[in-house]
Formats: structure tokens, sequence, C-alpha cells
């Protein structure tokens, strides 16, 4: 047993931090810390910047653009990152297509797609969900169907994140209605300027504009755009799921959100003393330190078992999802109590960049309730906690 | 034993339940909720008309209610319909004014009068931007001048405050912050008031008031007593208000659970969710339990009351906590769309738990209320 980073690696943590220091815009950090709305541009900005230095596919192998990183390395990155409040990088062109392009495009689609994943030309979407497939994702309708050298794709998609800001979206689409509803499936890259294709916004209970619907009507798309075999896409998606080991537990997210709950559990005030200090509410903040911190050796445990390159065992990826999730919802739930009444005026405008307008109580209180709501949707998207569980007991049980 | 409401309460709820269902739609409560006002001058006057407003009153008062359950039949119907109009803080000032009327002072029982009639509105401002749920933490202060009183201070996140004509305020006669003794209460001219206002994260509108040397007129010398009850009255209140909103909730996740199908089957034949659907629904009936005492006990003795009062809004405080989020997770995705009305009761549910003390407040109040 040894818990410590090697030498080695404590090196590149201070490599990470400089790099953070020198170039992460003060104003995009400043956006994150307090929880302003990010526009597209902020966050082209910062891939941009990743990407000059290289880390920005950072784990893509190295004969693709990678930096040729361990895991325990990507995970310092992570960490690093959220705590110097860093935007989370997008991942649905980058972390999800990539690697699946990367393991199974062909050699023109890599020479096409990755490039413009790198530089920035295309923002992906992703196209999974229907309103009929949710857990059930298998089950999806949307069909693909071959006339000559294209497909003719029709029906429609659901939570479509930042989809409004895409240029292309990978799909799930339906070639076979024969044998398994699995084996049916094939993966698929469409252009969303084709004509057919229409995106509609669902406003979220935060009153946000982050998911969306997009519908497909006799929309033609090149075959060349089919990733691997058709009827195969099942596995890819599979393989999809589960790659983003490194970030899946969203610790530094965790630790960053964290740290800013100990702040302000400092900062008001119960009975004329640190609300940090109240027995309850000190109780409720060392249960879920001593979760998180369970949860930060867990990853990393995962991430050693799983080596790198390798990919962890569904069910331990699997429990990450769970733990990252709902240690994440309850540090913004904890946030919420410890605002008081403060969590209750609602100020959406405070939440756009430059704003000036004297604050409804301290200057952390607007973005917090509306952060808690929209975190619920943590345990749900990704394959919900429910799905997660039954992979992982599907896994133990063997029956 | 006895366990539903009387016949004149049961006819008051019907007819409030009749009303808001034909009168106040979810599409129409959510356009009142955003509206700028932030809340309907018309169906105010229309409820008050329907006895609504004099069944928070008794007859002292010039209502024909007032009790525990009175506030409870309404404030049921009003959750239900999630009503976003001012009839919390109009609850609370007028039971704190029922208290002081009947002394020399006429004022309190001619805006009593005017508040039954439906025509004056009222909001109570008692919280500061430092007291966190803590009643006697009170810094704003009262100065006598030649007219009367001038007012000093903060209050913080009084709901619908824009809409009350008259506000009823806490200051600091003598004593310091943290003491009982030495809190008065004012009268203050909405037209004199200072307020910031701003929308409400579970609908309507609350504000900040701020008071710079304004005039306001005392009604009440040791206000405390009166506050603390006026308080008890506002959580039961809440309390009702907040069962109402988990039975939507759990008969909205109810008809969710039995007709959403996925893997081909309704997603209520999955045990995990069988599951915590009745963990979900026996705890709603602890809740209402829990509200039912608040209720029983506002008329019973300080002890007896303010630990059931607590114990209520402790109750309902991690109870809608576990109903909010486990509606929005058994609906998955849609369950967050601003578009169900599903989202807003569970946003109006969270959003009880911090108004007029959190679970923990309540917690630690009922430990030190004694649990012997």
């Amino acid at each position: 047993m040894d818990l410590h980073f090697s030498p080695e690696e404590m090196a590149f943590r201070e490599e990470v931090r400089a790099f953070l220091k020198d170039r992460l815009p003060t104003r995009i950090a400043e956006k994150v810390r307090t929880s302003k709305r990010l526009t597209k541009q902020d966050m082209v900005e910062w891939h941009a910047i990743l990407n000059e230095r290289g880390w920005y596919a950072n784990h893509w192998p190295k004969e693709y653009g990678g930096p040729g990183w361990s895991v325990a390395q990507a995970a310092i990155f992570d960490i690093e990152s959220a705590l110097a409040h860093a935007p989370r990088i997008v991942p649905f062109g980058v972390s999800m297509l990539g690697p699946v392009l990367i393991k199974y495009g062909s050699q023109a689609q890599k020479d096409h797609w990755l490039p413009r994943i790198l530089d920035g030309t295309d923002w992906w979407c992703q196209g999974y969900s229907e309103p009929g497939a949710g857990s059930d994702l298998a089950s999806l309708k949307t069909s693909a169907v071959r006339d000559g050298d294209h497909y003719v794709v029709n029906g429609q998609k659901t939570w479509t994140t930042l989809g409004q800001y895409a240029d292309m979206i990978f799909c799930l689409v339906r070639t076979s209605t024969e044998g398994k509803k699995q084996e049916g499936i094939s993966f698929l890259l469409i252009d969303m300027k084709t004509p057919g294709v229409e995106v509609r916004p669902i406003i979220l209970l935060d009153g946000e504009h982050e998911v969306n619907e997009v519908f497909f009507t006799d929309v033609r798309v090149p075959a060349e755009n089919l990733v691997g075999e058709e009827n195969k896409g099942w596995t890819y998606a599979k393989y999809l799921l589960t790659y983003e080991r490194a970030g899946l537990a969203g610790v530094g997210g965790s630790m960053a959100a964290f740290n800013h709950l100990k702040e302000i559990a400092q900062s008001q005030r119960k009975g004329g003393r640190p609300l940090a200090e109240d027995p309850l509410f000190a109780a409720r903040l060392a249960r879920l330190e001593i979760n998180l911190e369970n949860l930060k050796l867990t990853n990393l445990r995962v991430l050693a078992a799983s080596g790198s390159g390798g990919s962890a065992p569904l069910e331990m990826s699997a429990m990450l999802k769970i733990c990252g999730t709902e240690i994440r919802q309850e540090i913004t739930s904890l946030t919420r109590r410890a605002l008081g009444p403060y969590a209750q005026p609602f100020v959406s405008e405070a939440l756009d960049e430059g704003f000036n307008g004297a604050p409804i109580g301290p200057d952390y209180a607007a973005p917090v309730a509306v952060d808690y709501f929209n975190n619920r949707k943590l345990s749900i998207f990704g394959g919900s906690n429910e799905v997660q569980r039954e992979i992982i007991t599907k896994a133990l049980l063997e029956l | 034993m006895y366990f539903h409401h009387s016949e004149d309460r049961q006819m008051l709820a019907d007819m409030l339940g009749r009303y808001l269902q034909q009168r106040y739609p979810f599409d129409i409560r959510n356009k009142i909720s955003a509206s700028p006002e932030g809340w309907s001058r018309t169906h105010w006057a229309e409820l008050a008309e329907l006895g609504v407003v004099g069944a928070l009153f008794g007859e002292e008062a010039g209502g024909f209610g007032g009790t525990g359950f009175d506030i409870a039949a309404v404030f049921e119907g009003l959750g239900k319909a999630l009503v976003v109009e001012p009839f919390l803080g109009t609850l609370i000032a007028g039971q704190a004014l029922a208290k002081a009327a009947g002394g020399q002072d006429a004022l309190p029982a001619e805006v009593l009068a005017e508040v039954v009639a439906g025509t004056t509105l009222l909001a109570f401002a008692h919280e500061e931007p430092q007291s966190r749920y803590d009643l006697h933490d009170v810094e704003t202060h009262a100065l006598p001048n030649s007219e009367g009183w001038a007012l000093h201070g903060r209050k913080a996140v009084v709901p619908q405050i824009e809409a009350a004509d008259r506000i009823l305020v806490s200051a600091r006669i003598a004593g310091a912050p943290g003491d009982e003794a030495g809190i008065g209460l004012f009268l203050l001219d909405k037209a004199a008031a200072q307020v910031r206002g701003y929308p409400m994260v579970d609908g309507g509108r609350g504000g900040e008031l701020v008071l710079d040397n304004t005039p306001a007129t005392l009604v009440a010398e040791d206000g405390f007593p009166l506050i603390e009850q006026a308080i008890a009255a506002g959580i039961v209140a809440l309390a009702w208000e907040a069962v109402a909103v988990m039975d939507v909730l759990k008969t909205a996740t109810l008809d969710y659970l039995r007709t959403r199908k996925q893997f081909g089957v309704p997603i209520g034949k999955f045990q995990a969710l069988q599951h915590r659907m009745a963990t979900v629904a026996l705890e709603i009936e602890l809740a209402r339990s829990a509200a039912i005492s608040a209720a029983d006990a506002l008329g019973q003795d300080r002890r007896t009351r303010e630990r059931a009062v607590s114990a209520a809004k402790y109750t309902i405080g991690r109870v809608g906590t576990l109903v909010a989020e486990e509606a929005i997770q058994m609906h998955g995705g849609i369950g967050m769309t601003w578009e169900l009305p599903l989202s807003h009761y569970a946003k109006r549910l969270t959003m009880i738990g911090h108004q007029l003390g959190d679970e923990d407040h309540h917690l630690g109040r009922f430990i030190a209320l004694g649990h012997a």
C-alpha cells in the first residue's frame, strides 16, 4: 500500500498548477467560481487554450494528439482544474465521440473528425435518449433506412445537452428491428445543418436552457458517416459510457464545491457563531467530508485497478457514478441549507457576467438554489442511478 | 377520536377547492406567479369574498375561525393549487394584530376588519439578514420622536411584501439583540416603506425592507410572545400546505409509475421503485400526523404548543426534501422540466423548508424546549 503520489506525479501536479495559474483566464475562472453562466465562447476559449498545450484530449493515445498521461495524471489534472475553477471540458466530442472513433472508426473518419474535435471546428452533441427510451435506451426508435449512398433518418432525440450550440450530433439509430433490440442499433454521425433537423429548447425547472429536443424528418445522412459496422452501435455506445473513468466520479468538482460550502458555513451565522460550529450543521458537514474522502480514495483505487488504457469493470464505473453524483447532490443540498432564508430569492440576471446590481443577501447566494435544483439531473442522466444499481447487482449476483 | 375536519371546515375546504380548480388552474397560477406583481388582486378579493381570509381569524378579530384546524383547512387547499397570494403574511401579521387588539388603541381592530373584508393585505417583516430563524434576534430598533416612532434596520426575505398595504414590523424598543424582552411590534404603511422586491424560486415575489428613520405606529410593546404565537400559526399553515403539496407529488408520481413504460412494463413494476414509493407514502403519513398535532397544539400552553410546532416543522422539512427529491428522481428527466407542474410543486416544498426555520433549527429548538 502506498497512498501517496510518486515524486514524478507530484512534479506533474506542480506543472498543472503552474499552467492553470498562467493560462486559465481569470475572467472565466471567476465565472466558474461564482457559478455564473458560461457562454459557448467561454468554453471554446478554454478548450483552445488546453489544446494549445496538448492537454485537451488528455485521455487520447499520443498518436492521435493526446498527452499520453497515466490514469493518475489524468486524475491529478481533473482535480487541479476543478480546484482552480476551470470550466469542465464539454465531453461530447473529445471525451465521448473521440475514443469511439479511435477504437472503432475508419481511417478516413479518424483523419477527418479527430483534428476537427481538437481544434474546435465541430461542436458535438449526443443523440441517445428518446421520449420512449430513457433508462431502457436500447428500445430507441429513431430509424435510419439505407437509400443508396445515404441513410434516411426519422425520429426524435431528447435531453440533448447544449444541442443549441452543436454543429454535429452522434446518434444511436435503429437500422434493424429483427432479433434482440440491442442488435439493431447503429452509430451515426449527423450534420445538424442537414435539412430536416430541428432543435427545440427544453427549459428546466431552474429556468435555464441547457437541454433540447432534436427532431429528424427525412434527414439524408451520407453512408460514410456510419461508425463501425451496421447494427453494432450498442457495443460502441457501451464502450463510450465506460470510457471517461478519470472524470466519472467528478471528484475535483465536488472538492471545489465542498470548499465553497465550507467558506459559506464559516461566513453564515447561527446564534451568533459561525454556522460551521452549529452542532447539527457541523455533523452534516463532517459526514459529507468523510464521504468525500472515501470517494476520493475509491476513485484512485478504481483508476489504479483499471490501469493505463485498460477499462474499469462495469460495476466499478457504476459505483463511482452513483457515489460521485450523490455526494455532489448532497453538497448542493447542504449549500442550499446553509443559506437559510436567502436561498429563496430567484435573481436570474445575477447569474450573467457583468451583472452589477447589489446582491440579495450574501453575494454568493444567487446561484445556490439554481445549482441545487439543476443538479438533481446528476442522478438521472448518463444512465440513472437506478440503472447503475442494476448493473452492480447483475454483476455481483450472477443470477 | 375523530380525524376529519368538522362539517363547517369541510364545507369551506370544498368551496375553496372548487374555486381554485375552476379559477386557478396551473397555467393561470404560473402566469400570476411570473407577472410583475407576482400575485392577483382579483383572486384575492374573490377568495376573501368566499370567507377564506375570515377563516384565519377568530371572532374577537372579526373573523369566524382562527383555530389551528381552520388554518389547516385553508392552507391545505392553497397548497394543492400552489397559490402564491399573500396568505401567509396576512395570517401571521393578522394573528399578531389580533393578540394586540382589545387595548385602548383602536388601530389593530380597524386594520383587522379591513383584512377580513379583503381590502387590506398584510406582510409580516420580522426576520433579519443576520437572524437565521432566531425569533429573538432583532437588531432593528425603534426610536421615539415627536410624532411617534421611527424605525431603523433591515428585514429579510419577506414574502409578498410588495403586495401588502400594511406591514407589521418587529423592532427593538429596549434591550440587546438576542433578548426576548424589549421587542415592539409596529404597523407601517406600505407607502412609507422602502422595499427591494424580487421573484422567488418557488413563484411569486418577496422583498427586503429597508428602514431608515421610517415612521411607524406602535401596536404592542411586549411583542415577543405575540410573535412566537403568530409564527406558530404560520408554521401550522406551512405544515398543512406542505402536506398538501406532498399529496400532489405523491399522486403525480404514482400516476407516472403506473403509466410510464420502460423495458416493456410500467416502471411501477420494478421493486426498487415500489419500495421507495412505499417509503415516500409512509413518510407523508407521518408528516400529516405531525401537522395535525401542531394544529391541535396551537391553542394549548406555550411549551406544548412550541414543541409540537417545532416537531412538525422538523418533520415536514425532513420529509419534504425526501418527497421532492424522490418525485423528481422517479419521474426522471421529465420531472426536471419547467413545463411539468410537478417541478414547481417540488420547488415550493423545498422552499417551505427555508421559511420560519429549517429542519435543523427546529430540531435544535425541540431539544432546547425539553423533551422529557
